[in-house]
């Protein structure tokens, strides 16, 4: 299989426009004449639904949650990057591009990259026609705020909550598509199968979640908008449902996937408290803008909050400014969290599991008063005394990294589509644009890029190109297809195993943490291939799912999502083992500086992975889609 | 930072009794079920609470209790417990903020699901709430299309208004209010909708039309009358204000005498 | 449906009904206040019995009263079409426990309305209609004739059981004007943090001394005989 990205000829700020110009399109009249298929309606796929159904199409969107307003972009905090350049503090969609090329590690397309950076601009206009309440300034102009270490304040916000803006936002565009009977809307409906005729995308094979009942639905085009799987970790700061399984069942049905070992660890979660948890709660970036990040010199097991101020300032360890005395306590979230594991390591974790460093506010109260100090920061340090009953303004705060985002997913082309014709992938949920790392604010970017102005150009071209004869659900295919998907319920329904679906999922979650998490060894990933191999196997004979598949039935759900994620699994570790470099988010231990930092080797990785799958329980099969710099010199990140 | 006076001590060995309301199906009846649970560990969520249950009675060969939750981080507003009398709990958070440290060793605990007319029990705590959504898709948006939109910046909103209108956007549609009130009434969640969009320029143009379509949709779902009793803001998880309720209440008069008429399609 | 009738049968509608009708039944207390204040004159019911005279006659005012039986009318009956819409809306099964966070006034309108109504009844049978076609004694002030209600009242707040209704009812009254005369600015979506303040002043105010100046005439009355 070849791999065409489709990436258009010419200087990179022309790419885009040219390329839309020669787009093919659908005329007017004709667009209602095709029916398109938009699986999840989080930010990607209520943007995309909306735009989509705005334009003359017809659209079926389905969505797991009882409602689209739930989808996981509700839980962004931070805020969303656009090169507005509105603080005049020279900013522009090139500097854009360049920060996230390079925050990504060098390991995303260009193209792709500056496109994202041309159409920030718009997002933040539509978002505002839309209602959606960004801070400002006194003047009434909208406000900025630095994040995640960027040199310019192009990061627009709305409070902690601005995916949840952003998220209603598209939710209110996509409910008046709802009520004009442009969209048909089916929540609480799980995809479980892509349908392919004649080689193209066709429709897809859905469960009731309440009724259990299956269905088929067809279309012209079929758009997977459905997140990310940070879940395979089982602890991670994704939604309790946020699942792979659309995606994974793509992939089987010819779909690469594309870098799946690319996880972002984000470095300040809550850490672990027992065996009883279910999540981890991410506190936002912003809070390394005024806390420092220290274990005490040597180690102290067991040091908990309370006693943290008895610790002698000479005796404590800044180990995020004394390595990196230029950007400090602000280095890109993979340095933070790595360091933070390091010290962990040698031991010099505190809190009852040893599992963590403190982010001290001591000298930010000192300094501004407790006053700025909680006007700035009083809903983050609430929660936290919420979830840990530790008062933040006491001590120190403790903090972990934990599995935040998956730069990994479906291989696309330049228009967004999969090796599968017809066939698109939007949002996390594609491999996307932010290389090896993610810079923050910037999903959110990415998933309404995609949604509002990527997609409702992209798809006419391919939709012109195809016949309007709409596809019957009465054919071979599709009885397939739902014959498949019954007969794996009923395989699961009919194990009645000793293990319950939680603790098969913790399992594989600590395997993948151990040896396919923060720092990665080849023989670490080898182990871990062999353990995962046998939970697969103790999964397909021991698994305790009780009831029917005729009703509400969500331990059958959390089933099926497993069965995925370990498969899933297995491919990130094979993806990881392939990769010996260290880049961004993926840190192979056998490739770093004399420093300890991460150690790119672009002569034999410049490449993105993906993999193709070949049946069940056979090798998939790399694809290598060279990377072709030809705009940007690459270079060692440093922030020393 | 009335949550951090009562912070107790950290233990994992309570001792809880709970009272779970269990129904197959919405056509048949439904009935408390007692479990008692023990090692409950004071840093536990509620959730991870049922959790541990649910897993223990899948082990004994009993159906897991169902229950609503997604983001468990206060967000997502799909949590939706009545416990002990009210919804969310003994605090004004959400159900999945809601930690074990809130109740004492030896408690009995009432878990019920929302209850009101409009919101139908699906199965045991998980209630079905997509009247919310028609109310929203009534109205609840600006009617723009993608692109061809006015720069950001183009029009200044003080930053009191904006302030104001995204107090009232932080609504995370769980239901609560509703739940809380007597007469299982909307109001609060309505409010929060028409007065950020009445507040906002760009929503202004259609205030009357949504006004009037939302009122209408929140009426044939079936929702109560409100009568101020101010349980709803009591109990909401985000602070949605009563003012809001003032606001769609003259937002709703003003646009049945002076709007030209608008056509209101039935719920169901 | 006509717009106004639309108005009428949604849920706010009906409420600002209920508001405006509770609001001009506010006006009467202050105007019936007034008038049974001068059972206070030391004038043997002289100035009372002109007063009721007056009330009873005058076209004008006699037509006030009209739109006033008609409004207490509308208020108790939209009272109960909406107590009745807002039980069915909390749908088949109620909770087994409920912890209320709401005052007790605002969730016991109905029950204080239903105590006010049983008192109105009483209290028309007893003045009012007595006033209108009883059998009712008369006095002569400067040469004109007066229906002494004034006896008849005086008589009845000679009776302990009398009095003592008259201030449970009071209180009931208080109870319903505490979140009713508040809650009615709300409904008309009269609120704005400049004057909020106010009207919560006012409204309480007017809950406490209006019903306790009501309550204190038949108690003055009865220790006085
Ligand atoms: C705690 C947290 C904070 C974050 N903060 C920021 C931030 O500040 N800035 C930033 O840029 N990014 C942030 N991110 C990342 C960002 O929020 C996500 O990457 C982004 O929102 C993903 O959007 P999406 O539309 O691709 O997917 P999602 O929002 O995850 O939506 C997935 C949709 O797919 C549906 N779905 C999934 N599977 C199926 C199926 N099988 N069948 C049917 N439907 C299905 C779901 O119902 C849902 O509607 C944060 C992420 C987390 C976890
Ligand atoms: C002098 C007599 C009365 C006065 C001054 C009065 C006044 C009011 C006022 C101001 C309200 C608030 C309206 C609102 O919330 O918008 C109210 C509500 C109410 N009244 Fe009365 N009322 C009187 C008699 C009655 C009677 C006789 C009944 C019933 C039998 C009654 C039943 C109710 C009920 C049930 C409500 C609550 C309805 C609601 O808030 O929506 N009232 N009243
Ligand atoms: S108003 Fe408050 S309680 Fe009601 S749905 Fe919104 S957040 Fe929940
Ligand atoms: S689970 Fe999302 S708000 Fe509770």
């Amino acid at each position: 299989m070849k791999l065409d990205s489709k990436i258009p000829e010419g200087p990179l700020a022309e790419k885009w426009t040219k390329h839309k110009f020669n787009l093919k399109l659908v005329n007017p009249a004709n667009k209602r004449k095709y029916d398109v298929i938009v699986v999840g309606t989080g930010l990607a796929g209520a943007s995309a639904a909306a735009s989509l159904a705005e334009l003359g199409y017809n659209v079926k969107a389905f969505c797991f949650q009882d409602s689209p307003r739930r989808a996981h972009s509700i839980a962004a905090q931070g805020g969303i990057n656009a090169a507005k350049n509105y603080q005049n503090d020279g900013d522009s969609v090139y500097r854009l591009f360049y920060d996230t090329i390079k925050g990504g590690d060098y390991r995303a397309r260009e193209s792709n990259v500056h496109r994202l950076a041309e159409v920030s601009v718009n997002i933040i206009d539509q978002c505002v026609a839309q209602g959606v309440p960004f801070a400002r300034e006194y003047g009434g102009l909208l406000a900025n705020r630095s994040f995640g270490g960027a040199q310019v304040s192009r990061t627009f916000y709305a409070r902690g909550q601005t995916g949840q803006q952003l998220l209603l936002g598209a939710y209110s565009a996509l409910n008046r598509q709802i009520a004009n009977g442009k969209v048909k809307m089916y929540t609480r409906t799980e995809m479980l199968d892509v349908v392919l005729v004649d080689g193209k995308a066709r429709g897809i094979i859905t469960r009731d979640l309440v009724t259990g009942k299956l269905e088929s639905h067809s279309g012209h085009a079929v758009l997977l908008c459905t997140g990310g799987y940070g879940n395979v970790f089982f602890l991670s700061t994704n939604a309790k449902g946020s699942n792979v399984t659309a995606s994974w069942r793509a992939h089987k049905k010819g779909a690469l996937f594309g870098n799946p070992c690319y996880t972002q660890i984000h470095p300040t979660c809550i850490p672990v408290s027992g065996d009883h948890q279910s999540k981890l709660t991410l506190m936002s970036e912003s809070l390394r803008n005024d806390g420092r990040v220290w274990v005490p010199k040597v180690a102290k097991p067991g040091l908990t909050a309370k006693e943290a101020k008895n610790i002698p300032e000479a005796d404590r360890d800044y180990f995020l400014e004394r390595k990196y005395p230029s950007f400090g306590n602000l280095v890109p979230r993979d340095v933070a969290s790595r360091n933070a594991k390091m010290m962990c390591d040698e031991g010099r974790g505190v809190g009852k599991t040893g599992l963590a460093v403190f982010l001290d506010f001591t000298d930010a109260i000192k300094r501004d008063g407790k006053k700025a100090v909680e006007a700035k920061y009083g809903n983050l340090f609430d929660m936290y005394a919420q979830i840990t009953g530790d008062n933040p303004y006491e001590g120190p705060m403790m903090i972990y990294p934990a599995v935040h985002y998956t730069m990994g997913g479906l291989w696309v082309d330049y228009n967004l589509m999969t090796t599968v014709p017809g066939l698109y992938a939007l949002g996390e949920a594609n491999f996307s644009d932010h290389g090896a790392n993610r810079l923050g604010a910037s999903a959110l970017m990415q998933g309404l890029a995609d949604g509002y102005f990527v997609i409702p150009y992209t798809i006419g071209d391919y939709l012109a190109g195809i016949s309007q004869e709409k596809v019957s659900t009465d054919r071979p295919e599709f009885k397939e297809a739902m014959d498949k998907v019954n007969n794996t319920i009923n395989t699961i329904l009919n194990i009645k195993g000793k293990r319950t679906v939680d603790e098969l999922h913790r399992e594989l979650g600590l395997i993948m943490w151990n040896y396919c998490g923060m720092s990665r060894t080849d023989a670490g990933l080898r182990e871990a291939k062999g353990k995962i191999q046998q939970l697969k196997k103790e999964f397909w004979s021991n698994v305790a799912v009780l009831g029917s598949n005729n009703e509400l039935n969500q331990e059958l759900e959390k089933a099926m999502r497993v069965a995925d994620f370990i498969e899933l699994g297995e491919l990130m570790v094979d993806d990881a083992l392939n990769r010996t470099e260290s880049c961004g988010g993926h840190f192979r231990e056998e490739s770093q500086t004399p420093d300890g930092e991460a150690l790119r080797n672009d002569d034999d990785f410049s490449y993105v992975a993906a993999w193709e799958f070949k049946g069940e329980n056979q090798p998939e099969v790399l694809h290598k889609e060279e990377l072709n710099y030809e705009f940007i010199k690459r270079t060692q990140r440093s922030y020393k | 930072m009335n949550l951090l006076n009562g912070l107790k001590e950290a233990t994992n060995n309570m001792k809880i009794t709970l009272k779970v309301w269990r129904q197959k199906n919405n056509a048949t009846k439904g009935g408390f079920k007692v479990y008692p649970i023990e090692h409950v560990s004071t840093d536990m969520s509620f959730l991870e609470m049922l959790d541990v249950l649910n897993n223990d009675l899948v082990r004994k060969g009993e159906d897991a209790v169902a229950f609503d939750h997604d983001c468990r981080e206060g967000i997502c507003g799909m949590c939706s417990l009545y416990i002990n009398g009210k919804p969310h709990g003994p605090q004004q958070t959400t159900t999945c903020q809601l930690h074990m440290r809130s109740f004492k060793d030896g408690d009995t605990i009432t878990v019920e699901p929302w209850r009101a007319k409009a919101f139908p029990v699906i199965r045991d705590l998980v209630v079905d709430r997509t009247a919310f959504d028609r109310i929203q898709q009534a109205g609840g948006y600006v009617s723009i299309n993608t692109g061809g939109v006015p720069d950001a910046n183009e029009i200044p909103i003080p930053k009191k208004i904006a302030d104001e209108a995204f107090d009232a956007a932080v609504c995370i549609g769980c239901g609560a209010c509703v739940a809380a009130c007597k007469n299982a009434s909307a109001m609060l969640f309505v409010s929060a909708k028409v007065s950020q969009l009445a507040l906002l320029p760009q929503g202004k143009p259609e205030r009357k039309e949504r006004a009037e379509k939302m009122v209408a949709q929140m009426d044939a779902e079936g929702f109560g009358a409100c009568t101020n009793t101010g349980a709803c803001e009591a109990e909401c998880p985000k602070g949605i204000s009563l003012t809001n309720i003032a606001r769609l209440n003259r937002e709703y008069l003003s646009a049945s005498l002076t709007s030209y008429e608008v056509e209101v399609k039935g719920g169901d | 449906m006509n717009w106004f009738t639309k108005l009428l049968s949604s849920t706010l509608g009906r409420k600002v009904l209920m508001a405006l009708t509770g609001l001009f039944l506010i006006l009467f207390l202050v105007v019936h206040l007034i008038g049974n204040l001068q059972l206070l004159h030391s004038d043997q019911g002289q100035a009372f019995n002109i007063y009721a005279r007056f009330m009873t006659t005058n076209p004008l005012i006699k037509t006030v009263s009209y739109v006033n039986y008609a409004i207490i009318l509308v208020h108790i009956v939209w009272a109960l079409l909406l107590t009745i819409h807002n039980r069915k809306s909390r749908g088949p099964e109620g909770y087994a426990v409920t912890n209320g966070s709401s005052a007790w006034t605002s969730r016991n309108m109905g029950i204080l309305g239903t105590l006010i109504l049983i008192f109105l009844v009483i209290h028309l049978k007893g003045f009012w209609a007595e006033m209108h076609w009883g059998g009712i004694s008369t006095v002569t002030y400067d040469n004109e004739v007066y229906k002494d209600l004034y006896t008849v009242v005086d008589k009845a707040y000679t009776m302990e059981w009398y009095v003592a209704i008259y201030v449970v009812s009071m209180i009931a009254l208080a109870f319903h004007l505490w979140h009713g005369f508040i809650s009615a600015f709300q409904t008309l979506g009269l609120n704005h943090s400049k004057y909020n303040g106010l009207i919560r002043f006012v409204g309480r105010a007017f809950a406490i001394i209006v019903p306790a100046l009501f309550a204190l005439i038949p108690i003055w009355m009865y220790l006085d005989k």
